[in-house]
C-alpha cells in the first residue's frame, strides 16, 4: 500500500539528516513517539513534536530512556507504528527493552545518532562506535536489522525502509546515523505519498478463537499480529512463551522460540543484503565502509585510483545482518580489504571472519570526534595494495 | 566553477548559519546543483565563535568538510584569526570591514574585499540583517550562485513579515559587491588592504 498523504511533506527541501529522518518516520506512518531527547538526535524528536499535531498522533516526553523505550512498545500493541530515538548513553539505558522488543517481536524502529563514547563521551561529535552494542548489547540471543545512511536523503529513505522491514520481520530495526549525517544539511526530495510504498502490519485474518499470538508455520517464521482491544486474547511477556503468548519456562519451549527469533532473520540474510559496490570487480583492494565514513573513504579511493591502484568500494547500506557471503565471494579476486570506521575496530571483525584468512584485512580505526583524514585511509589502501 | 568550498565565520547570534544555509539552499534547491552544509556544532552560545562550511558543486559531494576554503565570509576578528590562514592559495576573503582588521595572516596571493555591512544594515533600519548583506555581497562578488536563486532562498528562509527588509539588505550587499568587482577590474591590481 502507499503512504498516508497526511504524513508526507512532498517537495524538495534543504534539510539536515535528523529532520529528514523525522520526515521519513512520518511518511512511513509513525504516529507515536515517546522520547527522551539527547544530543545529537534531539532535532528528530523536536521536529516530531512540532509536526505530529498537524499529522494526527502523539508525542510524549518521558522521564527517562527506560520509560521511552517501553512506552513505544505499548503503543505498538495498541496498533501504532512507533519510533525510538536516542544516542549512545540513552541506548545503553535502553538495552533491556531492546531485548524485550526482540523477545516479544514488537515491530519498532530505533534511531541511534551516534556520538563519541563510552559513557557521555563527546555529546556533539560523531562516532560509529555503537555497531556492536545494537547487535550484542541486550542479554540472550536475538537478531536485529540495521541500516546505515550516509546523507540526509538516505536518512529519509532508509527510515521508511526501516519501518517496512520492522513490519516484515517483526524485530527491532535500527537506523544507525552519526552526528555528521544527523547535522549535515543537503537537498532532500520527498516524493508524493502514492510513490512511497508502505508495508502494512501483518494483521491476522483469523477469528479470535482460532488465532494464536505467536503461531507460525515451517515456511513463515513471522507470526501474524492483532491489536489489543479488538477482541483477541493478547498476552505479551518477556518470559519464554508458547505460541499463545503465555509463559512456558521449559527447555522445549525455549528451543522452539529462540532459534525462530534468529532464523526469521538469518534464513533471509541473502534477501537482506544491501550494499553499494563501485569498481569491486577485479579490484586488488576493496574498501568496506558505512555511514559518513563511506563519503570520506570515497575521497581516498579517488586519490588511490588516480595513482593507478585498482580499488573497489563496498558500502554497507544494511550493516546487520552482515553480508558475509558476499564478502567471501569477493576474496576470489581481491587480495586485501581496508575497513575504515569511526570506532577502534568493530565491523572489521565481521570482515575478518568472512574473509577467514584468505585475504589481508586492514583496520583503519578512529576514536571518533571527527571523521578520518582521507589521507589516512589512502595510506592504508596504498599499504594494503603492496 | 565546478566545486566551490566556502566557510562562513562570525559570532553566535550574527546569523552565520543562516547565511551559509541560504547559499546552500540557493544552489541545491533553486539551481539544481549539489550543496552540503556542515555547521560547527558544539556548546556554542550567543556571542561565542561560530562557523559553517558549505560546499557547492556541479557533481555529487563526497567528503563533506571544508579544510581550505575557496571563499571565506567573515564577520568577526576571532573568526578571521582562526580561519584566515586556512584560505586556499589565490582564495577570496569577503569581510565586514568594521568588524575585521586584516593583517599578514592572509595567504599572500589571496584577494580580500570588505564591506561596511553593519553600517548598511543600520541604514536599512535593523542591524540584524548584517548576515543577509554579507550573502548579497557574496552573490555580487562571486558567480557561484545566481542572484535570482539567492533571492528565492532568502524569501524561503527568513521569518514571515521580514522578507521585504531582508530583500533590500540582499540587494544593497549585492550592488556593493558588483561595484567592488568593477572598480577592482578597472584598477591595475590595487591592494584592498585598509
Amino acid at each position: 500500500m502507499s503512504a498516508d498523504p497526511k504524513g508526507v511533506l512532498t517537495g524538495t527541501h534543504f534539510l539536515d539528516g535528523d529532520h529528514a529522518a523525522c520526515e521519513g518516520a512520518l511518511a512511513a506512518g509513525c504516529r507515536f513517539v515517546a522520547g527522551y531527547p539527547i544530543t545529537p538526535s534531539t532535532e528528530i524528536v523536536e521536529r516530531f513534536a512540532a509536526r505530529i499535531p498537524l499529522v494526527g498522533g502523539v508525542f510524549i516526553q518521558m522521564e527517562d530512556e527506560l520509560a521511552a523505550s517501553i512506552a513505544i512498545q505499548g503503543a505498538v500493541w495498541g496498533g501504532k507504528k512507533v519510533l525510538n530515538v536516542t544516542s549512545g548513553p540513552g541506548l545503553s539505558l535502553m538495552m533491556e527493552h531492546l531485548g524485550y522488543a526482540a523477545m516479544t517481536e514488537t515491530p519498532s524502529v530505533w534511531i541511534d545518532v551516534q556520538r563519541g563514547g563510552p559513557s557521555t563521551g563527546l555529546p556533539t561529535l560523531p562516532a560509529q562506535a555503537d555497531m556492536m552494542q545494537i547487535k550484542w548489547g541486550s542479554h540472550g540471543d536475538y537478531e536485529i536489522i540495521a541500516l546505515s545512511p550516509n546523507s540526509p536523503q538516505e536518512c529519509f529513505d532508509l527510515t521508511i525502509r526501516a519501518f517496512n522491514l520492522a513490519e516484515e520481520y517483526r524485530c527491532p530495526v535500527f537506523v544507525m546515523m552519526d552526528e555528521v549525517v544527523g547535522h549535515m544539511t543537503e537537498r532532500v526530495v520527498i516524493p508524493p505519498a502514492d510513490q512511497i510504498e508502505i508495508t502494512e502490519r501483518k494483521w491476522t485474518k483469523k477469528k479470535p478463537g482460532e488465532f494464536r499470538l505467536y503461531g507460525t508455520t515451517e515456511t513463515d517464521l513471522v507470526p501474524e499480529m492483532v491489536k489489543a482491544g479488538d477482541g483477541y486474547r493478547v498476552h505479551v511477556t518477556g518470559l519464554t512463551h508458547d505460541d499463545r503468548g503465555y509463559p512456558s519456562m521449559t527447555v522445549p519451549t525455549q528451543a522452539r522460540l529462540v532459534p525462530r527469533l534468529l532464523d526469521k532473520i538469518r534464513t533471509n540474510a541473502s534477501k537482506l543484503v544491501d550494499v553499494r559496490m563501485d569498481g569491486c570487480e577485479g579490484a586488488d583492494v576493496i574498501v568496506v565502509s558505512f555511514g559518513i565514513t563511506s563519503r570520506v573513504a570515497s575521497a581516498a579511493i579517488d586519490s588511490a585510483r588516480a595513482q593507478g591502484l585498482k580499488v573497489g568500494h563496498l558500502r554497507l547500506v544494511i550493516c546487520w545482518p552482515f553480508p558475509a557471503a558476499l564478502i567471501q565471494q569477493l576474496t576470489a579476486t581481491a587480495k586485501a580489504f581496508v575497513v575504515p570506521e569511526l570506532n577502534m575496530g568493530q565491523m572489521v571483525q565481521e570482515v575478518r571472519q568472512a574473509v577467514n584468512g584468505t585475504a589481508k584485512v586492514v583496520s583503519v580505526p578512529h576514536p571518533g570526534g571527527t571523521v578520518h583524514d582521507p589521507g589516512t585511509i589512502l595510506d592504508a589502501i596504498v599499504e594494503a595494495a603492496r | 566553477m565546478a566545486k566551490t568550498e566556502i566557510r562562513v565565520g562570525g559570532l553566535g547570534g550574527q546569523g552565520v548559519i543562516l547565511n551559509a544555509s541560504i547559499l546552500g539552499k540557493a544552489a541545491s534547491i533553486f539551481e539544481g546543483k549539489h550543496a552540503t552544509l556542515i555547521q560547527a556544532f558544539g556548546p556554542e552560545a550567543r556571542g561565542s565563535a561560530c562557523s559553517a562550511q558549505v560546499t557547492i558543486s556541479d557533481e555529487a559531494i563526497g567528503y563533506p568538510y571544508v579544510k581550505h576554503p575557496d571563499v571565506l565570509v567573515l564577520m568577526s576578528q576571532d573568526a578571521y584569526r582562526q580561519f584566515a590562514p586556512t584560505l586556499k592559495p589565490g582564495g577570496l576573503l569577503l569581510y565586514e570591514e568594521e568588524l575585521v582588521a586584516l593583517d599578514n595572516q592572509l595567504p599572500k596571493d589571496a584577494r580580500a574585499l570588505g564591506i561596511p555591512a553593519t553600517r548598511f544594515a543600520e541604514e536599512l533600519g535593523r542591524r540584524l540583517v548584517l548576515n543577509i548583506l554579507m550573502v548579497g555581497f557574496f552573490t555580487g562578488v562571486t558567480d557561484v550562485v545566481s542572484y535570482e536563486a539567492v533571492e528565492k532562498a532568502v524569501k524561503d528562509s527568513v521569518p514571515k513579515g521580514t522578507e521585504d527588509l531582508n530583500l533590500r539588505a540582499l540587494k544593497r550587499g549585492y550592488d556593493y559587491g558588483r561595484e567592488q568587482v568593477q572598480s577592482a577590474a578597472s584598477k591595475p591590481a590595487a591592494s584592498k588592504k585598509k
